[in-house]
């Protein structure tokens, strides 16, 4: 079971409570105005990689698969759509097909970790931490990719949902949010009240995540004033990961210092009937990553969304047409400063000889190799060390 | 370069180790271990039960909450759970009464028998007409699909505003006629939250509650929604201090179990051409072979590999549900299970084992030393502390293999040691938010006509009840619900606690209000 201990929050950010300077934030904010932005998105429960992104060159892809493959291209209604004649993109991700011929999405083929781990806890856990097999790691590498001290927008690491997200755990303060517009305290008078009795508490734990607490709250204050409208006519699907990219581009246009974003969405551990279901999922998460990508228009430039899922499913389908836990996986890559249309990373084949364990795709690009590329090559924090402790990157993935 | 990582770990652990071994040495006063004890074996203390215990004494008062049997049950909840049907129905017969879409559908296609009792068969007649309506329209027009769901969407949302507002009592009686199925996944919710606040049982709740999450099933994965009823109140909570393998037997057979992990659709790989049609071709499934190694027993490290996935998986084909969107029981199909010889943690499972393979499996993993420490563990990290002393786990794990997983004996051994009764454990961990919102509902002596406003108090906290997608359960480690979302929900639950403001939720204003407020406050959010 893993260790995981909150922390002691860094206090290098002045203390501010009641009658807090205006100004200070002001100026924390300013200084985070043009800068990158990095938002993570994690499919939890191992997403069906090759069913996302198919192997439409590959034999092996459909006879290991006879009842839930993606048809070749232009093999009818469900057939994927071609990328580069060997890969196509499963057909309800239809809306990032313009994305990526407009080479501003990159696809990252045969990712994933050097542990071997088909536990969705522990390989969740390892890409969150950053460093696989090592269970004892108490932060997450999100969090540490944050630069420490100077004055920092209390919302420069925001996680959506009621928890946060385990990448987001460490020593630099960061925040769980369920909506932007719900995020305050209803009656005001208590607000004040429950802000000082945070501020003055012996639970140093409790303490500092009540100051992460109502520092956002102020700062979010007048995004909670209006409603929100997208631009470039995007229309955000309903569900959970629609509205969290809705509620971080409308944090990321309203400058409010935003650093790095984690998002999530569940349910992609399909062992039983998977094509109904996964075709409804990756409708909503290409829908509401095209959606992003239209409303924040040219400041994508400043802006890359990333997405990962603890490990692949199995090459062939299992005996109720649905896959189970497996290995390799893709990812994705968005964004202006991503080197977009192209899927990249070495692929390793699906004959039964090239498969790790003889059942599933095997790991060709670390995980950290593709976030590294990322932290260093848009965010600029060049102290991989510390965002990914021993591990030493392999080379370039060629995707910044 | 791991070993240098892990080396620098363990010296900056170092220091804060020692102290935390000594402080699990230190002994409480009294009056704190009062406060303790009410805190950790129920879900808080009302007003008097801390007079109550001292009274009784703590050890006399922890031994009664062992023996939940020989405790008066609160009349008040026997009240609460007699306005819930649901929770008394096989499932079976909720399939019946609480019609699922399929049923429905099969009724009204002829496949399956309209129902004699007038009442029911008009609510059946109504119904299908309108599932009927709803396919037709759907077939007409795809374009509208996104005008029809904000439509829909607006029906749910004042069917729920007008259902929040309700009487336990009244919202079964609308849910029956307007939205049967809602009604059961409403009971199940409300029902915990009226047993968690009312009654007298405490540990025994607290355990249903820990067994439930140890043993996850989600209650929105299709046919659990009707299955989840009978889960918890058969495969669950007759066990939760009888021996863990009997709990381990009753979740293996139980249909909701087997539907949440596929292992009802999991068939020997040879069989797998012999179903009729194509499209019914089927194999195995890894999925419950894997999880009941990996979270029910063993633990992820627990020393299997995935071959032992695969040869657990092959022992549990033809483990399945006849007819699960029907309610129906568990049932051993012989002709789709994988007769071959198993071997499982490098024991031999003869060939032709039949329906005993399955069992011999359980046999090995609860009777296995790994099992013994995971159990042991989770509880004391439930119990004690987010980080139990490893000392206090392993003589939990000595009882529980000397007593053949005897799980009130392993309780027993916690519950009377010195690490629990300690400064180590004392205050350590933060509430989940049901130990927050039934804690708060409990220590304001509030009245409750309908539980469901606060259920909804306790998901915006990110808990959801019965509703944790993973098998995993949610983390019995308290520092995993400390963050700002959560925390700004439990201020908000504690200001509209003290002005009234919460639906189906009253407490005495004049003495109780500024305690409700202080709930949202630091001290009130660890146990």
């Amino acid at each position: 079971m893993a260790t995981r201990r909150a922390f002691l929050k860094n206090s290098g950010v002045a203390m501010f409570g009641i009658g807090a300077s205006p100004v200070w934030l002001e100026r924390a904010v300013a200084s985070t105005r043009s800068k990158k932005i990095l938002v993570t998105i994690f499919q939890r429960g191992a997403a069906d990689g090759l069913n996302i992104v198919v192997p439409h060159g590959e034999k092996a892809y459909y006879a290991g698969r006879p009842g839930i493959a993606i048809g070749k291209p232009g093999s009818g209604e469900n057939a994927a759509l071609e990328l580069d004649g060997f890969f196509g993109l499963h057909p309800s991700l239809k809306a990032l097909k313009p994305i990526f011929d407009e080479k501003k999405l990159a696809i990252v083929e045969a990712c994933g970790s050097p542990d071997a781990t088909r536990s969705h806890f522990d390989a969740q856990d390892y890409m969150e931490s950053g460093t696989p097999g090592v269970k004892a790691t108490r932060d997450g590498w999100l969090n540490r990719t944050l630069g420490k001290g100077g004055e920092r927008s209390p919302v420069r690491a925001v996680s959506m949902g009621p928890m946060l997200a385990r990448t987001l755990r460490g020593t630099e303060p960061a925040v769980a949010l369920n909506s932007v517009k719900d995020f305050q305290v209803r009656d005001k008078m208590a607000g004040e009240e429950f802000m000082s009795r945070y501020a003055a508490s012996a639970d140093t734990q409790l303490k500092g995540t009540g100051k992460e607490t109502f520092e956002a709250i102020r700062l979010l204050e007048s995004l909670r004033k209006t409603e929100y409208a997208p631009a470039g006519g995007a229309v955000y699907p309903n569900g959970r990961l629609g509205q969290s990219l809705k509620q971080i581009a409308q944090m990321i246009k309203a400058d409010v210092g935003l650093e790095v974003a984690f998002a999530d969405l569940g349910g992609w551990d399909h062992h039983v009937n998977e094509l109904p279901v996964l075709s409804n999922m990756l409708r909503e998460f290409g829908d509401s990553l095209a959606a992003f990508y239209q409303d924040l228009g040219a400041r994508m430039e400043d802006v890359v969304v990333t997405t990962m899922s603890e490990f692949g499913r199995t090459a062939r389908e299992n005996g109720s047409r649905g896959t189970d836990h497996g290995h390799a996986n893709v990812m994705f890559a968005m964004g202006g400063g991503v080197k977009g249309g192209k899927v990249l990373g070495k692929w390793p084949g699906l004959e039964r000889e090239q498969l790790y364990e003889g059942r599933d795709l095997a790991v060709t690009t670390d995980f950290r190799d593709v976030l590294g590329e990322i932290v260093t090559g848009h965010l600029g924090q060049k102290e991989l060390s510390r965002v990914f402790p021993g591990f030493t990157a392999k080379g370039s993935v060629g995707l910044i | 370069m791991r070993n240098k990582i892990c080396l620098a770990l363990v010296v900056a652990l170092l220091p804060l180790g020692v102290d935390a071994a000594a402080k699990f040495k230190q002994k409480l006063s009294k009056d704190q271990q009062v406060e303790h004890v009410l805190s950790r074996l129920s879900f808080g203390a009302r007003p008097g039960d801390a007079e109550r215990v001292e009274k009784m004494g703590v050890r006399k008062w922890i031994e009664q909450q062992l023996n939940p049997e020989t405790i008066v049950e609160s009349t008040a909840l026997e009240a609460k759970l007699q306005l819930m049907p649901t929770l008394k129905l096989s499932t079976e017969q909720l399939a019946v009464r609480y019609p699922t879409p399929q049923m429905l559908v099969a009724v009204a296609m002829g496949r399956a028998k309209m129902p004699e009792d007038p009442e029911l068969r008009a609510t059946y007649e109504r119904l299908s007409e309108r599932y009927k309506a709803r396919i037709d329209r759907k077939k007409d027009k795809k374009e509208n699909e996104e005008e029809e769901e904000v439509a829909k969407k607006g029906i749910e949302d004042r069917l729920k505003r007008r259902l929040g507002s309700m009487t336990t009592e009244q919202r079964a009686e609308a849910l029956r006629t307007i939205a049967p199925q809602q009604a059961v996944a409403a009971e199940l919710t409300e029902a915990k939250l009226y047993r968690a606040v009312l009654s007298e049982r405490q540990l025994n709740e607290v355990l249903v509650d820990f067994w439930f999450n140890h043993f996850n099933v989600f209650l929105d994965k299709g046919a659990d929604k009707w299955l989840t009823t009978s889960y918890e109140r058969d495969a669950i909570r007759p066990y939760v201090l009888g021996k863990f393998g009997d709990m381990v037997k009753a979740t293996a057979q139980s249909p909701a179990m087997l539907f949440y992990l596929d292992n009802w659709t999991s068939i020997a790989e040879d069989k797998r051409k012999r179903g009729p049609g194509k499209g019914k071709a089927r194999g195995l499934n890894e999925n419950y072979a894997r999880e009941l190694m990996e979270l029910h027993t063993l633990g992820v490290d627990g020393g299997y590999t995935q071959k032992d996935v695969q040869e657990v998986a092959r022992c549990f084909t033809g483990w399945t549900i006849e007819e699960p969107n029907r309610g129906g029981q568990f049932r051993f199909v012989g002709k789709v299970h994988d007769q071959g010889e198993k071997t499982v943690l490098g024991v031999k499972i003869p060939a032709g084992g039949g329906i005993e393979d399955g069992m011999k499996v359980i046999e090995i993993l609860i009777a296995h030393p790994s099992t013994a420490k995971f159990v042991s563990r989770k509880l004391a990290q439930r119990f004690v502390a987010d980080e139990p002393p490893q000392e206090l786990v392993d003589r939990m794990a000595a009882t529980y293999s000397k007593s053949g997983g005897d799980l009130k004996a392993v309780m027993r051994t916690m519950l009377e040691s010195r690490e629990f009764l300690s400064a180590g454990a004392y205050k350590a961990k933060m509430k989940s938010p049901l130990e927050m919102v039934a804690g708060a509902l409990r220590a304001t002596g509030a009245t409750l006509t309908n539980t469901m406003p606060a259920a909804q108090a306790i998901a915006t906290m990110g808990q959801p009840l019965y509703r944790k997608a993973e098998p995993t359960g949610y983390s019995n480690n308290g520092e995993e619900w400390l963050n700002s979302a959560g925390l700004l929900a439990r201020i908000n639950f504690a200001v509209s606690l003290s002005e009234n403001k919460m639906a189906g939720v009253k407490i005495d204003a004049d003495r109780y209000s500024a305690m409700a407020k202080n709930m949202g406050a630091p001290e009130w959010q660890r146990r």
